[in-house]
């Protein structure tokens, strides 16, 4: 195993798989849907009746994906809304349980979403910290990363924002702030949800290029995202899911291309 | 391995992988023979542990982190710490010692009363910490990998550090009261370290009932009191008990109750008129065997659901 933690390739010449579904089927609960009336008293009569709340709807989210994921690649994730791509991500990383199949990884993937909140009542800095902690860096790690960490972010190119509460922040300033500490470990897998749509361009150059920095480092990086150009700019390979089934799954152009003609642009 | 579903679109291509000796495996031999693991599974307790070690710092870090921020809205800030158990205390003083006069047959009453009030609520407060700790810290919980256990560990510890506030209040008010200080006030140390650990394993528990019901942190508050009423804090359960013929085995729940164990614990070690004879039989004991068995049980039942904290 030692021999193989850093290179992209083994001795043999196969390629190290870092991430595995195999007939992956996910299937979510959803309750309180329905007509249901939202009363206590309609509450209580469920509850006495033994009935499940409101009705609960299955949504079979994901259906049977497989896919095998290698150290080094970068793999976006296209589809409409809905398709399942989010949810797929989840359960890759272990956060949802999968109703069929199974998902393997090596090491532990790192989900970073859009509204995935830190410690809110906490200032930027004290995030920071624990984010790092929490992530398992050692405290001389995270001394030593700090800087770079809000450096990168660019929460304190406007003033000294990093010591203010995390509440205070915009929704682009947190979402930077997180990708930030998210970023500032290797990652064997890390995952990405659409969490740079809402930086402003400089900051989608930087972690652009962070993305290829952890490749490089021989860590797999998936990326959601609408935005075919950040795909195109990040990604050597492209998953199109569709209504939970994987549509496609090829070399970037190809995939993208099918994908354009098919949504009409 | 390609990966190519059924589809209607012919430009559907695979990736051009060059033949290797991993072609002929599946999915799941594949997994094994490069020891990739099962996504969210449970590591083993030994793993546990050793990941929770790792990450002794965040907990450290996180509990002074809560601590600080708790009163950063306020405008008196951090003066809260020693000004909320005080009042607290001079509530329960001015209704059960003034008012209803619970103090009789108790001698020092006011070290009585506040000593039992701060002990009670670091048990309180980490069992509503705990209650809250998974269900309040969602986001967290779906950002980041950390072994869960720390989120409850960090509350306890955080609530440890409230009371050391309140404890050093408390010694001026017993030395206001004439309490000399004898060797006998170390007892206070241990009697804290297996509180603490009895507290730790209780808010896990709750940590892992309240992930499922988050409807319990709405219940808590009453269970809570009447747990507090049951345990002596503002009056001597033996003092009440005298002039009534409770059955035998009511008085052995009494005094087994891990709250009236820890009080009076505590009280044994601070007030001098608080001699051994006032101390439930086999005290210390028992004080061992619930931290013991409180914690081992909360800390395993925590583990047992740990892939199933933040989903859904």
């Amino acid at each position: 195993m030692a021999e193989q933690e850093d290179a992209v390739q083994t001795a043999d010449g196969n390629r190290v798989p870092t991430v595995i579904a195999d007939d992956l089927h996910i299937v979510y609960r959803v309750y309180g849907t329905g007509a249901g009336k939202g009363s206590a008293t309609a509450a209580l009569n469920r509850i006495i009746r033994r009935k499940p709340s409101g009705g609960v709807r299955e949504v079979h989210a994901v259906k049977g994906v497989s896919f095998t994921a290698y150290r080094g690649e970068s793999i976006g994730l296209i589809g409409s809304n809905g398709s399942g791509k989010s949810t797929l991500l989840k359960a890759v990383a272990g956060l949802l349980p999968a109703e069929r199949g199974r998902v393997y990884s090596h090491g532990q993937p790192s989900l970073l979403g859009v509204n995935a909140a830190l410690m809110n009542d906490l200032t930027g800095e004290k995030n920071v910290v624990l984010g790092g902690l929490a992530m398992g860096m050692s405290r001389e790690q995270v001394r030593e990363r700090y800087q770079g960490i809000v450096d990168f972010s660019g929460i304190n190119e406007k003033g000294d924002f990093i010591s203010l509460p995390m509440r205070t922040y915009s929704s682009g300033m947190a979402a930077r702030l997180r990708f930030s500490i998210a970023a500032a470990k290797d990652h064997d897998v890390l995952m990405i949800d659409e969490a740079l749509a809402t930086g402003d361009r400089a900051f989608q150059k930087r972690s652009e290029a962070r993305i290829r920095e952890l490749r490089k480092e021989a860590g797999t990086v998936f990326l959601v995202s609408h935005n075919n150009k950040s795909i195109r700019d990040t990604c050597d390979r492209v998953l199109w899911l569709e209504r939970g089934e994987l549509l496609m799954d090829g070399p970037t152009d190809e995939v993208i291309k099918a994908y354009e003609k098919e949504s009409g642009k | 391995m390609s990966t190519v579903s059924e589809t209607t679109h012919d430009s559907a291509v695979a990736m051009s992988a060059p033949p290797s000796s991993d072609d002929g495996l599946s999915r799941a031999e594949l997994a094994r023979k490069y020891g990739l693991t099962q996504s969210g599974a449970r590591p083993s307790l030994p793993e546990y542990v050793r990941q929770l070690w790792d990450r002794r710092h965040f907990i450290r870090a996180f509990s002074s982190a809560k601590l600080t921020a708790q009163y950063s809205q306020a405008k008196l800030g951090q003066v809260w710490q020693v000004v909320t158990p005080l009042l607290n205390a001079l509530v329960y003083y001015l209704i059960f010692g003034l008012l209803i006069g619970t103090s009789r047959g108790v001698e020092d009453y006011v070290p009585f009363l506040v000593t039992g009030v701060f002990i009670f609520t670091f048990t309180q407060s980490s069992v509503m910490a705990g209650t809250r700790a998974v269900s309040g810290n969602l986001g967290l919980v779906r950002a980041l990998h950390f072994p869960r256990a720390c989120l409850p560990i960090s509350f306890c510890l955080m609530q440890l550090q409230q009371l050391l506030f309140s404890m050093g209040v408390l010694v001026l008010i017993l030395l206001g009261y004439g309490q000399v200080p004898t060797w006998s006030w170390l007892l206070a140390i241990p009697a804290l370290v297996l509180q603490f650990v009895f507290n730790t394993g209780l808010a896990m528990v709750m940590a892992r009932l309240g992930s499922k019901t988050p409807d319990l942190a709405q219940l808590m508050p009453f269970i809570m009191r009447t747990w507090m009423y049951a345990s002596g804090v503002m009056f001597s359960i033996d003092v009440i008990l005298k002039e009534k013929a409770v059955p035998a085995f009511v008085h052995v729940l009494l005094d087994c109750n891990p709250a009236v164990v820890f009080i009076d614990l505590m009280r044994f070690a601070l007030i001098d008129s608080f001699t051994s004879d006032k101390l439930p039989p086999h005290v210390w004991p028992l004080a061992v065997g619930w931290a013991l068995v409180m914690g081992v049980v909360g800390f395993v039942y925590f583990w047992k659901a740990e892939e199933r904290y933040g989903r859904g």
